[in-house]
């Protein structure tokens, strides 16, 4: 990363000797992220952190913007792609998509384009990738894959014309967006042609950025079978835990789904309680829930599935490359989430419900 | 509702409460209550439109729930006892 610093500061459009350099890194650092993703590297570009979502969406809707501009969603989809007023398809009590609605949904007049999730980041839950695409395929619409939270931890997607990412999900920097848009798909931005990125983007991305996400994306691909295999069977043994808790329900599909998420809620339970427990306990975890005043709308994710939206906990396991005894904290856990919920039913007078 | 002096009342006013006291409030109510009876609820929280429903789910029990306006009414009928 230093010695990207020193060589790949300067601005890659330019024709000077540091200009030349910077441009070969940044071409390097998409060859890298382009094979990995089994695309050309003059589909992938880089974007700012955040900005493939929404660059991507505006895109598709603008080039079929004689046809309509609705956007075909699952229910689970990030609320940026639901707020766009979106045809929203829904999902089973695993976050599954309905595949005979998203067929009939996709034919329906006016649509721009179809979005849907590799997985989803708040349940783990994959979706059926293949024949969502096919359906889309089928009746001319192009289908975009939100793959920010899968990137590194399952094979990447190969079902997609569009494909958003971010390189925070392989461990990477932040502020590195990844935007695949490929060969033959009717993709344009509204206003005068982009500069940067084959015209994906305003502006060049920081080199020495790209290069940080190239090599984060060759470490996390070269052990992620491993990563995967260890993944599993821990978020396995919290399943197992948190099944065995009286009240305590398991969110999202037990194979088909993200290594390293797990996700369940416990019945009369304040989410931010049992968030701040866990933290007294050492433990970060997440919530999905709403019952403090700084949020008032649960998880949509956990709303559309039916699950209950209090007492949520997500845990995230991050990868074991950069955090040594990682078994062992989940051990710890395994432990600790037991006590956890039984105190604070017994704190709350709600133990005998 | 509240201007029409024959309105029933409900058995469980949640309204202005936040997850996850509307499903305790009515849990606690249901085991004081035979299988089959019906209870009506009142909530305000965008939360217990998935937490009452997924509370009966849990239990056995069965919800019809109604768009009131101001808050929704959730009318659930007791399944067999829960354990």
């Amino acid at each position: 990363m230093l010695a990207a610093v020193e060589e790949g500061w300067a601005d890659p459009r330019r024709l000077h000797a540091e200009a030349r350099t910077a441009r070969r890194l940044l071409d390097e650092a998409r060859e890298i992220v382009a094979t990995g993703l089994s695309v050309r590297p003059p589909e992938l570009s880089f974007v700012p952190g955040g900005w493939g979502l929404p660059t991507a969406l505006s895109g598709l809707i603008h080039a079929r913007r004689r046809v309509g501009d609705v956007v075909v969603a699952s229910a689970v989809e990030q609320e940026q792609v639901l707020a766009r007023g979106a045809s929203v398809v829904p999902v089973d009590r695993l976050g599954r998509v309905d595949l005979d609605q998203w067929s009939y949904a996709v034919r329906s007049p006016g649509v721009a384009a179809a979005a849907l999730q590799s997985a989803n980041g708040e349940v783990g839950t994959a979706q059926p990738l293949p024949r969502a695409h096919a359906e889309a395929r089928a009746h001319g619409i192009p289908l975009l894959v939100d793959a920010s939270a899968s990137l590194g931890r399952l094979p990447a997607p190969v079902d997609f014309d569009v494909l958003v990412g971010e390189a925070t999900s392989f461990a990477g920097p932040p502020a590195v967006g990844l935007l695949v848009v490929r060969e033959g798909t009717r993709w344009a931005l509204p206003g005068p042609r982009r500069e940067a990125e084959f015209g994906r983007a305003e502006a060049a991305p920081w080199v020495p950025l790209a290069l940080a996400a190239a090599e984060a994306w060759q470490q996390v691909a070269a052990t992620r079978e491993a990563d995967d295999a260890l993944a599993r069977a821990l978020v396995d043994r919290i399943r197992a835990t948190a099944v065995g808790i009286v009240d305590v329900e398991v969110v999202g599909d037990p194979v088909d789904r993200l290594p390293h998420v797990v996700t369940f809620s416990a019945l009369y339970l304040d989410g931010e309680a049992v968030v701040h427990d866990l933290d007294r306990r050492g433990f970060a975890v997440a919530s999905g829930s709403a019952c403090t005043a700084s949020v008032l709308e649960p998880s949509h994710v956990l709303a559309a599935m039916g699950a209950l939206t209090h007492g949520n906990i997500r845990v995230t396991l991050p990868l074991p490359s950069i955090t040594p005894g990682l078994e062992a904290q989940v051990a710890a856990f395994c432990t600790a989430l037991p006590d956890t919920v039984t105190a604070l039913r017994v704190a709350h007078g709600v133990e005998d419900l | 509702m509240n201007g029409e002096p024959d309105a029933p009342g409900p058995d469980v006013d949640a309204r202005g409460l936040r997850c996850p006291l509307p499903v305790i409030r009515l849990a606690r109510l249901a085991t004081r209550l035979p299988p089959g009876h019906r209870v009506l609820v009142w909530a305000t929280d965008p939360a217990a439109a998935a937490d009452i429903p997924a509370w009966c789910r849990m239990r056995g029990h069965t919800v019809t729930v109604t768009d009131e306006g101001e808050h929704a009414a959730y009318a659930v009928v007791l399944g067999s006892a829960p354990d």
